[in-house]
């Protein structure tokens, strides 16, 4: 919680900025898509697309999900997750996973979006937002972190879709993310920088200490309300082999939150669709 | 045959055959042909009939009533059948295309017309009638010897028993003989008596000795023949409407069951009669055939047709699944929406029904929603009603509605015992009741499927009302799947363990505070989350129970390993059912 006191309005603008830039890439990897193309092909653009533009570090490597990988159909083991050569077909959906880190801040997000006219996909992505609602609205009254991944159940449930979330690893709907620290060299381990690695695990000995978790899943470890800092927040939903997330930093301060950004692709959707209704 | 008849004489390989026609030929012309022993005569009922609307031909078989018989039994042969069928129609009906029915040997030797590539686009449509292609049957008892399970051994076991007189007739001369002899003579006797079919008024034909002595060589030429070496991809190249005689001792109704891949647009029609069904049931088999011709005429019949989508599978079919807007129940309606069929969603929530309905619809099914409570007789009744007048039979019915009680037998209150039955067992009956009632009434089968539970045969001390409730529905699916399989209904009862759904949420604890409650829920929800079983996956076993039509199954490695110990070791289930679960 130390490592919060920091987040001042600067340091908030500053992970805005690595947010929208991360956004930036997946709309733009995303709207260059094209038949034929490979997940492999769509993760390498995004990494040059994010080095071009100052990023010196990862949480995570990017992702891409095409077609019924979206909805992690099959997946067993955690190699799975990594891009494969599925190629892009007309009116499949893809997930964009990004997670550049600049200067230290660090941004984790996530963009769902179709090839071509998908009203199945449509339908799941104006879904998700009731999941948004549904987690800061539950952050806010302070219930605990796993009352709110059973609420987000709950809805996925009443909706007819499968919590796709569960099947990362531990199981988790959010993880906590922070500053890194700038000295020394960068590798990636496993498609993970060892940098942002070793923060969450600096927060997982802090919170095995303090009773919380750095990672929000189903289980006890979660059975606490929301701790201050940033949470990348990720509900994924499924249906017969579509699946879409968002993934976007939760600023959790003492006694409130609220999403680090409001003007990002999904929500700038949901809005025209709630202007044109 | 009354009316305005014609009668023909038409030269063919080595014969010359007696046919009639009669009916206004302007109109579409089907072609009926007869079995053994009859003569055309055994279509006079449905022909009379028919020609009101229809052109009608009609003739003797080679060797049978006024035509005359080969030299030799190879001209019997199957191919000799074809070409008289082609020289009759071109005699009668040059360049024309025609309809044809079939009953017994004239059905065997339709599948062959319908089956023969130089045929192709001279046949509009082929009405099958107790008699199956000996190609098809050929395959069929390959495939089923091939890999012989005790149910497949006993199908085949099944058409043996009926076949006894096909190897009887191998036996050279003696046959003939006590034939012309005994049996022929006594034959008027034992179609009434046995089969049941009128006699008199020209049938059977004063030639029926003759005729049967003859046709002995169809038997003799072409079964083994045939059934041994079947030819490859006797697939039919017109609409088949197939007539299944549910009584029939001579064709099992299992030797259809493959036949979905040989008729690629196939209408199943299922009635109860013996064998002779163009005379015990005339009216019936005229109509059927009429608007057969009809849809055909119509281009009605196309694959995609409903009408025509296979008996199994849910592909094209009605499927109405109750507690449809949850769980196992919802899942079922989005697997069969996906599977092609139309969908019915009914639960006492109407929103989260429509919201199913929704969702199949974006899965590209015709797809609705109703609310009703099935414990509730008149609203099921009118929910029967309503879905009969608006989307037409339930072709698939899966009772799923169902809700939990737990707590001991000392603390289940008569209320609450009233509403586990109440929804757990009269609900299934309701739907039973009301929707197997038009299943039989239309004839042409279906499927129902009971969702009960491994604690229909688990017993516990945790949950004996649930278990009572589900072992009664557990009973009642195996006397019904006894009483319809007549009918060509099949009932399966689906016993799924521990599935991930909201059950557990609204499962009502007995015995326990309010608070207590709530808690109970909370850990037997993440108890059966944690298990990690999904509805999708019990959905999918009851599509695969609906395809293969079976009995009992039990879903998830608990229910089948719970099964296994009731039956082998059942001091230990009772050993368990002591403990306190809760």
């Amino acid at each position: 919680m130390l490592r919060f006191a920091m987040m001042d309005s600067a340091g908030l603008d500053r992970f805005r900025e690595v947010q929208r830039l991360a956004y930036r890439c997946a709309e733009t990897v995303g709207a260059g898509l094209e038949p034929g193309v490979t997940e492999r092909q769509a993760a390498a653009r995004m990494r040059r697309f994010l080095l071009d533009r100052g990023v010196d570090d990862w949480f995570h490597l990017p992702f891409a999900w095409f077609g019924d990988r979206t909805a992690f159909v099959g997946f067993r083991l955690p190699h799975q997750f990594f891009p494969t050569d599925r190629r892009l077909e007309e009116g499949m959906p893809y997930i964009l996973d990004v997670a550049p880190i600049v200067d230290g801040y660090t941004a984790d997000i996530g963009y769902a979006a179709c090839l071509g006219d998908s009203p199945l996909h449509a339908r799941l992505c104006a879904d998700l937002e009731e999941y948004r609602e549904l987690i800061l609205s539950g952050v806010r009254s302070g219930r605990t972190l796993r009352t709110i991944y059973d609420d987000v159940d709950r809805l996925i449930e009443r909706h007819g879709y499968t919590n796709r979330h569960r099947a990362y690893p531990f199981g988790v709907i959010a993880h906590r993310v922070g500053r890194v620290r700038q000295r020394g060299p960068r590798p990636t381990v496993a498609g993970f920088g060892t940098r942002a690695l070793r923060s969450l695990l600096h927060d997982g000995v802090m919170g095995r200490r303090g009773g919380w978790s750095p990672l929000w899943g189903p289980g006890r470890s979660s059975d606490h309300p929301p701790t201050p800092g940033m949470w990348a927040v990720e509900p994924h939903i499924g249906f017969h082999g579509v699946g879409v997330k968002f993934e976007e930093l939760l600023v959790v301060t003492d006694g409130d939150a609220f999403w680090l950004d409001d003007d990002i692709p999904h929500v700038r959707r949901w809005r025209t669709a709630a202007a044109t209704a | 045959v009354i009316g305005a008849v014609e009668e023909h004489r038409v030269d063919a390989a080595g014969v010359r055959l007696a046919a009639v026609e009669l009916g206004d030929r302007s109109a579409p012309t089907v072609v009926l042909l007869h079995g053994w022993p009859d003569t055309k005569e055994v279509w006079d009922p449905v022909a009379e009939r028919l020609a009101r609307h229809l052109h009608v031909i009609a003739y003797d078989m080679r060797g049978a009533g006024a035509s005359s018989a080969p030299a030799t039994t190879a001209g019997y042969d199957l191919d000799r059948l074809v070409d008289d069928f082609v020289a009759v129609v071109d005699a009668l009906v040059p360049g024309k295309a025609v309809h044809l029915a079939g009953h017994d040997w004239g059905s065997i030797s339709g599948w062959d017309m319908v089956t023969a590539p130089r045929l192709a686009g001279r046949i509009l449509s082929f009405t099958s009638m107790s008699g199956p292609s000996l190609d098809h049957t050929g395959h069929w008892m390959r495939s089923r010897l091939r890999r012989p399970t005790p149910s497949r051994i006993l199908a085949v076991a099944g058409q043996a028993r009926r076949s006894w007189y096909i190897a009887a007739f191998r036996v050279p001369f003696l046959p003939d003989l006590a034939w012309r002899r005994v049996v022929a003579r006594r034959w008027p006797v034992f179609l009434r008596r046995v089969e049941g079919v009128e006699v008199g008024d020209g049938f059977p034909a004063a030639t029926v000795a003759a005729d049967g002595a003859h046709g002995m060589g169809l038997y003799r030429r072409n079964m083994h023949r045939r059934l041994g070496r079947p030819r490859r991809d006797p697939v039919a190249q017109a609409p088949v409407q197939l007539v299944v005689a549910r009584r029939d001792s001579y064709v099992s109704p299992r030797l259809f069951d493959d036949l979905d891949r040989w008729a690629p647009v196939l209408r199943r029609r299922s009635v109860d009669s013996g064998h002779w069904l163009p005379r015990t049931h005339p009216a019936e088999v005229a109509g059927w055939i009429e608007e057969f011709v009809g849809d055909v005429e119509a281009g009605r019949m196309s694959a995609a047709d409903p009408a025509t989508a296979s008996r199994r599978g849910v592909r094209g079919r009605l499927v109405l699944v109750t507690g449809a807007g949850s769980g196992i129940g919802r899942a079922t309606a989005l697997a069969a929406a996906e599977a092609g069929a139309r969908v019915i969603a009914v639960d006492v929530d109407t929103a989260t029904a429509e919201r199913t309905a929704d969702l199949a619809r974006m899965l590209g099914a015709e797809a609705s929603a109703l609310t009703v409570d099935v414990s509730d007789a008149a609203a099921m009744e009118r929910l029967d009603e309503r879905v009969a007048a608006e989307h037409g039979v339930v072709d698939v019915l899966v009772n799923n509605a169902g809700i939990g009680v737990a707590g001991g037998f000392l603390e289940t209150g008569v209320e609450e015992w009233r509403r586990v039955l109440d929804v757990n067992l009269w609900g299934v009956l309701h739907g039973c009741r009301l929707f197997a009632r038009r299943m039989v009434d239309r004839g042409e089968g279906g499927h129902i499927v009971n969702v009960a539970s491994a604690a229909a045969y688990t017993p516990s001390r945790t949950l004996p009302a649930y278990s009572t409730s589900k072992a009664a529905v557990l009973m009642l699916s195996e006397c019904l799947r006894a009483e319809l399989a007549p009918n060509g209904i099949g009932v399966s009862a689906i016993c799924p363990g521990f599935v991930s759904t909201n059950i557990t949420r609204t499962t009502r604890f007995v015995g326990v505070s309010a608070a207590d409650e709530e808690r109970m829920r909370e850990r037997s929800t993440r108890l059966y989350r944690r298990r990690n079983y999904p509805p999708e996956r019990v959905a999918a076993a009851i599509l695969r129970a609906v395809e293969r039509d079976e009995a009992v199954v039990p879903v998830t490695v608990e229910a089948r390993a719970m099964r296994a110990l009731s039956r082998f070791t059942p001091g230990l289930v009772r050993r368990l059912a002591r403990i306190d679960a809760r």
